[in-house]
């Protein structure tokens, strides 16, 4: 054991010696390492910092909430055969209201994109949202600044609205937004609330925070007729364990406003978040993979690189091998010896690596919000040690196999 | 056999398979060394000398016969087995010196103390205590380059004899040296020879074996001649000079 030590530690100095002798070749042979740790480590945290901020984007859709859409947001169906669907009428959710049940609350919806101006700001193609005063409640909204509009503002279609987020922030850099007049598609409207942030969602051009909400009478006086565009029921359960039972209510009732007979097939599409994680993590599942693959493949590069350089190492240092020898070193001294070489070269690699990707991921987390995690640290340490094992083991095993008479000889 | 006796070699042979031809490098030699003898191994190249060195040094092993070191049969043991022997009992001294080019002197001769297991105090103090008996107190933490071609090989002899070995293996010792830094090393080698260790000199040159007490002569892998030295050279410096 003590001998064990002392020859770990000339080990060790030997290594050291080894790559300082060798800066620029040392450097070099790294490089594919460091290349592969940063390459792991950026990819770990993208993923984790797309998911984290999906995570947050996907609860704003509430868990517990069903959303009935002329289109499905994840089906097998044909977009054809969706597109030839009827429209979902304000009449017909008029009718749903008044027979559902379980619901919690339920509301309208529907959309437009607009241009919104305050004096010299403007936010181009705004989700504007038509809907009632219920809206709010199928939501977990919070306000920074005053409220949704209310039912007598809902009905009689006054001309109000509530604004996420980033607009705000957008429109008033200052700061107080309530009771100001802003222009929606060129129409007045005074606002009356400003939404939290509620987390942006990374897949798709939706964003929670760029949305406005007006009475939905208005919307279709001024940007959609009547007849036009189709509306989206939000149907809020009471609970999420309720959620089936609020879903199959949900189809019956719309089953018989639309007048289905038995055997036909749903015309409409009772969409839900669960829906949307499942298709997420899909996708996500395949980045990852393939992610996985892309930078498995930079480490193995990497790994060869650095067994190239060992087996150099070896033939460069068969007569210091032989010596070795003929004083008393072991073959798994000798073994040890340049698989701690090549351990070390990888671990230093790995740690610049690191910082690398640390550097660089404080740069992307302008766009994306990431954060490089223990667990990413942890792996890449681990990672670069086992390339460097599984890149020194080859070489070392040449080494440790040698004949000390030959290497002795050898010039 | 007596209680002095090191090293018994009894028909040894070791047969190279080179392509498709089969060499006798050592065909059938037995001898015995004991305790404080010094020997010199001489022959042409090609003789067989350097294959019984490295036999005797334990790099090698016969392909047939049989060799007793201190007792213990050498020819049965394992690539560890053969180590450990290497590491206690014999000590090497190479023509080209083969020290570690990065290593400083006093490192090159701790380096078998590490492989023995040798704590890292004990460890300094006999590297220490050996370079100060080469001579070079002065030069321990020189690097090999900065020192000179004699002074490296009394650091290779500093390292060989720090492990208190029950033999010295030279291996042309005196080769890559000018005759006057030569002289000054088979001075040296006579004053290790002279309290008491045993040294076995690898050479071909006439004078350089005029050293030893008995000279092994080698031709054709076998042994040709073993002689004791009638009147064996003892180095004189001052004379080493003048001839050269």
């Amino acid at each position: 054991m003590k001998t064990f030590l002392f020859e770990f530690k000339e080990s060790m100095l030997i290594a050291l010696r080894a790559i300082r002798a060798n800066k620029i070749r040392s450097i070099l042979t790294m490089l594919g390492i460091i290349i592969g740790v940063t390459s792991v480590v950026l990819m770990v945290t993208a993923i984790k910092g797309i998911d984290n901020s999906f995570q947050k984007g996907i609860s704003s859709l509430g868990s517990d909430v069903l959303y009935v859409d002329k289109w499905a947001w994840f089906s097998n169906t044909d977009w054809w055969k969706m597109r030839n669907r009827r429209n979902i009428r304000i009449q017909d959710y008029e009718k749903f209201k008044e027979q559902a049940k379980l619901p919690l609350a339920t509301a309208p919806v529907m959309n437009s994109r607009q241009v919104i101006k305050y004096g010299d700001n403007r936010v181009e193609s705004v989700f504007l949202n038509g809907s009632t005063s219920d809206y709010v409640k199928t939501t977990n909204f919070t306000f920074q600044q005053g409220r949704f509009y209310n039912e007598i503002e809902s009905k009689s279609s006054r001309y109000v609205a509530v604004i996420g987020s980033e607009i705000f922030k957008n429109l008033f850099p200052r700061g107080d937004a309530l009771d100001k007049t802003i222009k929606i598609g060129g129409v007045n409207f005074k606002v009356v609330g400003v939404l939290d942030e509620q987390g942006s969602f990374i897949l798709g051009s939706f964003n929670p925070d760029n949305q406005v909400f007006i009475p939905i009478g208005t919307i279709f006086k001024n940007f959609i007729g009547q007849h036009m565009g189709t509306v989206t029921i939000n149907v809020r359960a009471k609970s999420p364990a309720m959620i089936e039972d609020t879903k199959a209510e949900a189809e019956g009732i719309m089953r018989n406003i639309r007048g289905l007979e038995y055997d036909e097939e749903n015309d409409f599409s009772i969409n839900q978040q669960e829906g949307l994680m499942e298709n997420y993590n899909s996708v996500v599942g395949v980045i990852q993979i393939a992610g996985l693959f892309i930078t498995g493949l930079s480490l193995f590069v990497g790994a060869i690189g650095i067994m190239n350089i060992m087996f150099v190492s070896v033939k460069e240092r068969t007569k210091e091998i032989g010596l070795r020898k003929a004083i008393g070193a072991k073959n798994r001294t000798i073994l040890g010896q340049f698989i701690l070489e090549s351990s070390t070269i990888c671990l230093v690699g790995g740690f610049i690596g690191l910082i690398v990707a640390v550097l660089l991921s404080l740069m992307i987390n302008q766009f994306i919000p990431t954060q490089v995690e223990y667990g990413a640290v942890f792996l890449a340490i681990i990672i670069s040690l086992l390339v460097g094992v599984f890149a020194g083991l080859a070489p070392a095993y040449t080494a440790a196999k040698m004949d000390p008479v030959d290497a002795l000889r050898y010039e | 056999m007596n209680n002095n006796n090191i090293i018994t070699i009894e028909h040894i042979a070791k047969i190279y398979q080179v392509g498709s031809e089969t060499v006798h490098a050592l065909s059938d030699v037995s001898l015995t060394i004991d305790q404080n003898e010094y020997v010199a191994i001489m022959g042409p190249s090609g003789s067989g000398k350097s294959t019984l060195m490295n036999m005797l040094g334990c790099l090698d092993t016969p392909s047939s016969g049989k060799y007793d070191f201190k007792g213990k049969s050498v020819s049965q043991m394992t690539d560890n087995e053969l180590a450990k022997i290497r590491n206690r009992e014999i000590g090497f001294v190479f023509q080209t010196f083969n020290l570690l080019a990065r290593s400083d002197a006093i490192h090159n001769v701790e380096l078998p103390l590490i492989y023995a297991g040798i704590s890292k105090h004990e460890r300094r103090e006999r590297a220490e205590q050996a370079l100060v008996d080469v001579g070079l107190k002065d030069r321990m933490h020189h690097k090999p380059n900065e020192l000179s071609g004699g002074q490296r090989q009394r650091v290779a002899i500093a390292r060989a004899l720090v492990t208190r070995p029950s033999i010295i293996l030279a291996d042309e010792p005196t080769g890559n040296l000018d005759s006057k830094t030569g002289e000054e090393i088979m001075m040296l080698f006579n004053i290790i020879y002279e309290k008491g260790n045993t040294i076995i000199l690898v050479t071909h040159e006439e004078y350089i074996a005029e050293h030893a007490a008995r000279i092994l002569r080698i031709k054709d892998g076998l042994i040709e001649s073993d002689s004791i030295v009638e009147k064996r050279y003892i180095p004189n410096l001052k004379k080493a000079v003048e001839n050269a």
